[in-house]
């Protein structure tokens, strides 16, 4: 056989195509919407991480006699909240957290749930079966009472937060593993490595992670905005963050007592919750359509 | 089939256990049953299954191309893959070059290498993400070649299968037609250096002419490389071309194997000779306007009793209705599972099958006597 096999035989260096990745990347850099959301998205985490060093002011003093000022006051750009803060300050400051709480769960259950998920596809059978039905009894809790519930047995505070928003999204990203992985594992070219005597772990690192990592990873980034929604809800109910640290959606319950004399001022927080979550599902939506063309 | 057609490659290999004469598979009473829901509240009895495969013997000999038809449904890609042990058997057990499969002797790694698939989808069987050469050379690593050898391997395969390695091998299955890939399919199936390799309907996607190029390129290869091939297709025309012998499945049994010329010349079971009645003809005076065989193939799940072909069979007599029909050679090498052959069966002795229509010579036609070749052109 060797004597059929000559050596190489490569006179050219072979030409490579653009990998999948590449042209996603490429096909997303074109889409005018997921741009625009990636810019505002940059554009919050910059602020978020900078803002001890740009803040104007110092967003914990607090003054019984600047409280409530309206938007435009001098010092104050975007007024002052109930107990007379620097509410610019306090909303920089509060990007960090908001956006910590809305990436770090998810990013979390990405990692868990994909691996659970990806496990019970690619194993299939009866192993299959009771791992999802356990996802299921999970996932038939709404998200926000689980969410509640685990927080409120856990305990306030960050941590527990967001060990409950990564509970509450391991079920809902396991699914989306397991449907794709599934799939991916009864096509052929998985078949084809397993005629070629590759071990389980092998086929799934080489074969299966490439093709179902995607998928995932686009249902997941959606995901985000669901994230830091329920964490700004946690908060608001008091089970999140705790005062005085600034976070979005804390803010947004502090400051309704405030919503007849400064509305402007109790909408802030809410509109930036509201920006953010938007932009990142505006980014999935681009990443989703840039990953669907078959090229 | 006669040693003179074993290649010289085939002889001269080293893996070579038990000389020429032994089988290089023996396939002996595979089974595979699908089991299916009970229906409803039927707690009791035998739970249903589809009887996908059931009870098949036969032997690949070494160097020989083995074709394998029947009809959709009848067992041959689930055979394909019970071989490739992608799926696990119910019962039954595969010999390979007097090893079994799955002994100390030939653990299921070492027979995976010694025999490779190529499946009929081009597109599924190759990874989306991966590059063409990086799919050939996978199975290498797997068996502890290094990376480096294993792209020179896929790259000489490449060019070996007619694929200049420096424009193709950088590329991903979506940029290649489909004769493209399947060319990368079988440059894959054989970087692991296999003696056996199954072609599950490999060529039947590809448009006629890229077959041709194909089934040429898969004799050459099997010249060199010194390969056997199991050839599954519905295609009886590109059967009879490649096929060493032929071996015919029903309904998860075999009904017959032979030489390729003795099976499509003068077939012994009814259903063989419906099915080559079903072939079309090249030749527009002999054209087929009747189905041989009516009706579709009885349900595997519940098969019918006796003969499964029974229901469908033009020389059917009461007793192949309760009666199995055995294996018989009623020809050397020539076996057939049919109560006609099976002396004693009980089976009324019937004068041998019509022949099969002779092919008319080609008559000179003069002009103004054309036959009326095309009838329904006739519009009014």
């Amino acid at each position: 056989m060797s004597a059929v096999l000559n050596p190489p035989i490569l006179t050219k260096p072979v030409q490579r195509s653009r990998s999948h990745g590449a042209n996603v990347l490429r096909r997303l850099v074109r889409n005018p919407v997921a741009m625009t959301a990636a810019a505002v998205i940059a554009l919050l985490v910059l602020v978020a991480i900078l803002a001890p060093w740009i803040m104007p002011a110092d967003p914990f003093a607090t003054s019984m006699f600047k409280r409530l000022r309206p938007i435009g006051t001098p010092g104050f750009p975007l007024g002052t909240d109930e107990l007379g803060r620097d509410m610019l300050s306090r909303l920089m400051l509060g990007g960090r957290l908001s956006l910590f709480m809305g990436i770090a769960p998810v990013l979390m259950a990405f990692v868990i749930g994909g691996g659970i998920g990806i496990l019970a596809g690619y194993a299939g059978g009866r192993v299959n079966t009771v791992v999802m039905r356990c996802i299921d009894v999970l996932y038939a809790f709404p998200s926000v009472l689980l969410a509640i519930a685990l927080s409120g047995a856990l305990g306030a505070g960050i941590t527990n937060a967001l060990i409950s928003l990564t509970v509450v999204f391991v079920p809902q990203i396991a699914r989306i593993a397991e449907s794709v992985t599934t799939q991916v594992r009864r096509s052929d070219y998985v078949d084809a490595a397993r005629a070629s005597g590759a071990p389980a772990f092998t086929i799934v690192r080489r074969h299966v992670l490439g093709n179902v990592v995607g998928p995932i990873f686009v249902y997941s980034t959606s995901l985000i905005s669901v994230s830091m929604i329920l964490a700004s809800g946690l908060s608001f109910l008091g089970l999140g963050v705790k005062p005085p640290q600034p976070e979005w959606g804390l803010m947004l319950n502090t400051l309704r007592t405030a919503i007849y004399s400064q509305p402007w001022i109790a909408a802030l927080p809410g509109a930036l919750i509201f920006v953010t979550s938007v932009s990142f599902n505006m980014l999935a939506d681009g990443l989703r359509s840039a990953m669907e063309v078959k090229s | 089939m006669s040693i003179s057609n074993i290649t010289p490659a085939a002889l001269a290999d080293p893996r070579d256990l038990g000389g020429p004469r032994q089988p290089l598979l023996r396939v002996q009473h595979l089974q595979k049953h699908f089991p299916l829901k009970r229906k409803g509240l039927a707690l009791r009895g035998p739970r249903p299954a589809v009887r996908a495969v059931d009870d098949v013997s036969f032997d690949i000999r070494k160097g020989e191309t083995l074709g394998v038809v029947g009809e959709s449904g009848c067992g041959k890609s689930t055979t394909a893959r019970l071989l490739m042990q992608l799926i696990q058997q119910d019962r039954g057990e595969l010999v390979f070059d007097g090893q079994t499969v799955g002994s100390r002797a030939l653990p299921l790694r070492e027979f995976r290498r010694q025999t490779q698939m190529v499946f009929q989808d081009s597109y599924s069987s190759l990874n989306p993400r991966m590059t063409i050469e990086d799919s050939v050379a996978f199975g290498p690593t797997v068996h502890g070649v290094s990376a480096r050898v294993a792209l020179n391997r896929a790259h000489d395969l490449l060019a070996r299968v007619g694929l200049d390695p420096a424009r193709f091998a950088g590329r991903y299955p979506h940029e290649l037609s489909g004769g493209q890939r399947q060319r990368v399919n079988i440059a894959r199936a054989l970087a692991l250096e296999p003696r056996l390799v199954i072609l599950d309907e490999a060529v039947s996607a590809l448009d006629k002419s890229v077959e041709a190029q194909v089934l040429n390129l898969l004799e050459d290869l099997k010249r060199d490389f010194g390969l056997t091939y199991l050839f599954i297709s519905h295609d009886l025309h590109v059967v009879r071309y490649v096929s060493d012998r032929v071996l015919v499945m029903y309904l998860g049994q075999v009904v017959e194997v032979g030489p390729a010329e003795q099976v499509f010349d003068a077939p012994r079971h009814p259903y063989t000779r419906a099915l080559l009645q079903s072939m079309p003809s090249t030749d527009p005076l002999q054209r087929t306007t009747e189905a041989p065989l009516s009706g579709d193939p009885p349900n595997p799940i519940d098969p019918p009793a006796g003969c499964r072909f029974h229901t469908r069979c033009a020389f059917a007599q009461p007793v192949c209705g309760r009666q199995m029909p055995a294996f018989v050679e009623p020809a050397p090498g020539h076996g057939v599972a049919c109560l006609r052959w099976q002396p004693e069966s009980g089976y009324e002795p019937t004068p041998d099958f019509p022949a099969m229509p002779a092919p008319t010579p080609a008559v000179p036609l003069a002009l103004g006597t054309l036959p009326d070749i095309f009838p329904e052109a006739h519009h009014g």
